[in-house]
């Protein structure tokens, strides 16, 4: 443990970096606010590096804890922490930033400040939002990150840009609002303790939980997105920048996720076992129908949409069967989403930028123009696809062998998202890529510049190793998730 | 009998605003050239003055009875006074260029702003019917004159007339009201009601259709529904400037109304009222929402929200009592008069920026004026999103812990439907203040018009809609002096 509170560096560094990159002003300072942001983005992410060195992996409890009192009438603390399920997240999200920002480093023109402010605004946002241990500071984190999201993709987004960003935010909004009535409800019959950890305790009768079950169910479902609440995901990721897309799949799909293991199972662990067939269900049905929907789609971003719902499907699956493969598989799948569905975006990013399409129609024979680019292509097409040697089969596969311990024929149905998975994928890849180039367009494109490989070549060494030896990920996580499987066994009744 | 003389310490800023508001009727007759800039002077001169008198002379956490106990001090009363001043003070500000642009700065202007507020404090002061009323009408006839300011116009003379029309009715079901509980329990003042009701010695039928009437009253003064058919009309059609009066202190004098009335007069009557509260509540939250969402004009718009703000408001008010146990009402009426207060901040910011955008010759009244805002200006369309967002109750902004700690009353009164309802027709609100954040940063200016205002206006609204966002990131300050007010002067 350092002395530093090194979570609430990683929280206001951002944040307040942000602040100071809007104050730059208009597009005539923009390079001195791409430089600001960068800086920013790199110092938030240094705090972090000592969150990792510095973690005990021997134990489940809160680390780097900080606590000092908010709002005294309703015993509101400032109480931050991270356990193995959580750190991993921080440090995913704050290196996540420093892509966004150098992936925007040309393409955005105008209000460049503020699109940069925006970025580490949410950055600091969701920072606060997995590490916060009280549940109306993670209410308040969970929330406030809307609004730079609904900004960006208000702002810079596509031609429907304004329908996908209120969709966005109402969606979001119901959830969470059902979420604050039930931390209200926990408040009171923890006898006015909004601490999470003390509601981990709290006994709650069966009927009392599942009516927060549901309330949770309604706050997290919509950001994971589960099926059938998944619609506003296509809709924001198409009209999103590319930044936004990559921030939205890398970090915000992961919220909803977390807040699965960090209220559902430990608080109602009995009503979460109750319904876990429900839940399974719905994850089935987003791996199987979703990975159905996605062969169908045109376009390209809505295509790599549509997987990370099918993927995500796989995160709740894992959650759901309540065995050690499934959680750590299921926090696997996570990371490498991070990576993998960010590489994805900022791939088609850079096809977008060039050509001002998303359709898979408008290109085919790429690789004659652009060959580098084709290669970290092929790359990340391979790893969503859960190649072997990539991390995207890592987290599949441990849910895989999760599911087989558990029921015989849910392993059967998730293990055709390997299947599907590669159709979608590697399809839209045969035609954006390969053969014939038909369209002129085509034809002038150039390959990526020193910038854009720099992204993708770290995004590809992550992936690359992540695949190859997932260890240093799997060991953090691993004293956290025996202590949560522990705890669910034993009913609060 | 002796003739005692009252202590007229504690109405020290009473008499003061009192006395200023004759000067300054005296002042703009005989300094008829500067008579203008004299009276909004001597106006701020007043509410400062005042302030300082409340802070330093009135101020303490004893309560006083003076006037034959026709009059309290208590903390809960200073507070309000103080926050009256504050709201009067910037509303004046904002208003005065709008004012000057469209020749309605007359000297009376100020005048009538002065004894509203006059009339403001003596309702938040009342300890007896009769000074409740007479409060309470000096406030009203000041505003209704106000709205009809604009002499030339034919909508503002229509809104003067409605709001006097149906506040004379309002006013006459309270009086009526008020005629009923003193037949019951033969007291006029407060703490004897309170006592009445106590000892149970007072006829319960009488009261209860006192307490309807009485309650009519309060509805129409906070303007929830079914007594708002007003509040839209008269904001749309009152100058900005007088919306903007309206729109804010009254709301908490209408709150202290309600405090005194309900709770220091008629406590043993909680159930009952409660009752009535909620179904005020539960109509203004719905319907408030629901017809925010088809206005076009932002004034209307306002004036809807502020509808299912009152309803909010009203949760944190019905949730005190549960059952007999009395436990948790200092928490409810706490949350409530923080409601009143945090809604009471952003409406002066909304407003205001309504104010900011009229140019002389030009009402920026529909939503559609707010376009591009990010272009013209993106700081102030940075406060605007900051309030809209506030309203809406996102955090980190003050709307939210409003909103946390109404709900919070009403979970622990055990009323969860009423939360879950709330929550839902909140996020319905979401999407009008959302309409108004998208055209700001979404659409492309259609008037590419620099703004122009005064640095004070500048200034006071840029500290407003900061202060929105810095009391969101502390709201443990404002939170803690609300339960000590009420702590001090409920005994």
């Amino acid at each position: 443990m350092t002395g530093m509170p090194l979570l609430s560096l990683a929280i206001w560094i951002p944040i307040l970096g942000g602040l100071l990159v809007l104050a730059t002003g208009g597009d005539r300072n923009a390079p001195l606010a791409r430089a600001l942001a960068l800086l920013v983005a790199l110092a938030g992410f240094a705090v972090t590096i000592p969150l990792y060195t510095g973690f005990d992996t021997g134990t489940a409890t809160m680390q780097f804890v900080e606590l000092s009192p908010w709002i005294l009438l309703f015993n509101i603390n400032y109480h931050l922490g991270v356990d193995g399920i959580s750190v991993l997240f921080v440090i995913l999200n704050a290196f996540i930033t420093i892509i966004v920002v150098v992936a925007g480093w040309q393409v955005i023109q105008q209000k460049v400040a503020q699109y940069l402010a925006a970025f580490l605004i949410m950055s600091g946002l969701m920072n606060g939002i997995f590490s916060a241990l009280d549940g109306i500071l993670f209410y308040v984190f969970f929330e406030a990150s809307l609004i730079p999201l609904y900004l960006v993709i208000g702002i810079w987004g596509g031609n429907n840009r304004v329908y996908a960003a209120i969709k966005f935010f109402l969606y979001t909004l119901v959830g969470s609002l059902m979420m604050l009535v039930a931390l209200l409800y926990l408040f009171m019959q923890a006898g006015g303790s909004f601490s999470i950890l003390d509601w981990h305790q709290l006994p709650i009768p069966m009927g009392a939980q599942t009516l927060i079950f549901f309330a949770f169910l309604a706050a997290f479902a919509v950001k994971v997105p589960m099926w059938p609440v998944h619609t506003w995901l296509p809709d924001a990721h198409v009209q999103a920048p590319t930044g936004g897309s990559v921030v939205l799949a890398a970090i915000a799909l992961k919220l909803g996720a977390y807040g699965f293991l960090r209220f559902s199972l430990p608080i109602v662990p009995d009503a979460a076992q109750a319904y876990a067939p429900l839940m399974i269900a719905l994850s089935l049905i987003a791996v199987v129908y979703i990975g159905f929907v996605a062969l169908v789609q045109t376009d390209m971003k809505k295509l790599v949409a549509y997987s990370s719902i099918a993927h995500m499907g796989f995160v709740t699956l894992g959650f759901f069967m309540f065995n050690q493969l499934g959680i750590e598989g299921a926090l696997v799948q996570m990371i490498s989403h991070g990576f993998v569905s960010g590489a994805m975006f900022l791939c088609i990013g850079v096809l977008y930028d060039r050509m001002h399409s998303r359709e898979i129609s408008d290109y085919g024979g790429v690789v004659n123009r652009m060959p580098k680019f084709a290669a970290f292509f092929m790359l990340f097409a391979m790893a969503n696809a859960g190649l072997p040697g990539t991390s995207g089969f890592v987290g599949e596969f441990m849910v895989v062998l999760g599911a087989v311990e558990f029921n015989f024929w849910v392993a059967f149905l998730a293990a055709t998202t390997l299947i599907l998975g590669a159709a979608y994928t590697l399809w839209m890849y045969k035609r954006v890529v390969f053969g014939d180039v038909a369209n002129p367009h085509v034809a002038e494109l150039e390959d990526i510049n020193g910038r854009e490989f720099a992204f993708l070549a770290v995004l590809a060494l992550c992936v690359l190793a992540m695949g190859v030896y997932p260890f240093p990920f799997t060991e953090v996580m691993h004293a956290s998730v025996d202590e949560l499987l522990r705890h669910v066994a034993v009913s609060k009744l | 009998m002796n003739f005692v003389v009252p202590d007229f310490y504690p109405a020290a800023a009473e008499i003061f605003v009192a006395v200023m508001a004759l000067v300054i009727m005296l002042a703009s007759t005989f300094a008829r050239r500067v008579g203008r800039t004299l009276a909004y002077v001597l106006a701020q001169f007043t509410l400062i003055g005042a302030a300082f008198i409340t802070i330093f002379v009135t101020m303490s956490d004893q309560v006083v009875y003076t006037f034959s106990d026709m009059f309290v001090g208590d903390l809960l009363g200073n507070f309000l006074k103080l926050l009256i001043y504050f709201a009067v003070a910037i509303a004046l500000l904002y208003g005065r260029g709008y004012l000057a642009d469209r020749n309605m700065d007359r000297p009376e202007y100020h005048l009538l702003a002065v004894l509203m507020t006059l009339g403001m404090m003596v309702m938040v002061t009342a300890n007896h019917l009769l000074t409740l009323y007479i409060g309470l009408e000096m406030m009203s006839l000041s505003l209704y004159a106000m709205v009809a300011f604009d002499r030339d116009s034919a909508r503002s003379t229509e809104a003067g007339m409605k709001y006097f029309v149906l506040g004379a009715l309002a006013s006459g079901l309270l009086l009526y009201g008020m005629s009923m509980i003193y037949g019951a329990t033969g007291a006029l003042d407060f703490g004897s009601i309170h006592e009445a009701l106590y000892y149970q010695s007072a006829n319960k039928t009488v009261l209860l259709f006192g307490l309807v009437f009485l309650m009519a009253g309060i509805a129409f003064k906070l303007g929830v529904v079914p007594f708002h058919m007003w509040v839209p009309d008269v904001y749309q059609g009152a100058p900005t400037a007088v919306t903007l009066l309206i729109a804010t202190a009254p709301k908490l004098a209408a709150f202290a109304m309600a405090m005194r009335l309900l709770v220091f007069g008629l406590f043993e009557l909680a159930e009952q009222w409660q009752a009535m509260l909620m179904f005020l509540a539960v109509l203004s939250i719905i319907l408030g929402n629901l017809a925010a969402i088809a206005q076009s004009n932002i004034k209307r718009m306002l004036a809807y929200s502020g509808i299912s703000h009152m309803g909010f408001m009203l949760l944190g008010l019905l949730s005190g009592v549960v059952d007999g146990d009395r436990h948790y009402a200092f928490g409810a009426y706490s949350s409530a008069m923080f409601y009143a207060v945090s809604y009471v901040i952003m409406s002066l910011a909304s407003f205001g920026m309504v104010i900011l955008l009229s140019r002389a010759g030009f009402e920026a009244e529909n939503i559609d004026d707010f376009k591009g805002l990010n272009k013209r200006s993106p700081w102030f369309a940075a406060m605007m999103m900051i309030v809209m967002f506030s309203m809406a109750g996102i955090p980190f902004f003050i709307g939210f812990f409003a909103k946390l700690a109404v709900l919070q009353s009403v979970v622990a009164a055990g009323y969860i439907w009423l939360a879950v309802l709330a929550v839902i027709m909140s996020v319905i609100g979401a999407y009008y203040y959302l309409r108004v954040v998208k055209v700001m940063y979404f659409d492309e200016p259609v008037d590419s018009a620099p703004i122009h205002a005064p640095a004070d206006v500048r200034v006071m609204l840029s500290v407003n809609g900061l202060s929105i966002a810095v009391l969101g990131l502390m709201p443990n300050a404002l939170m803690s002096l609300c339960v000590f007010a009420l702590l001090a002067s409920l005994v």
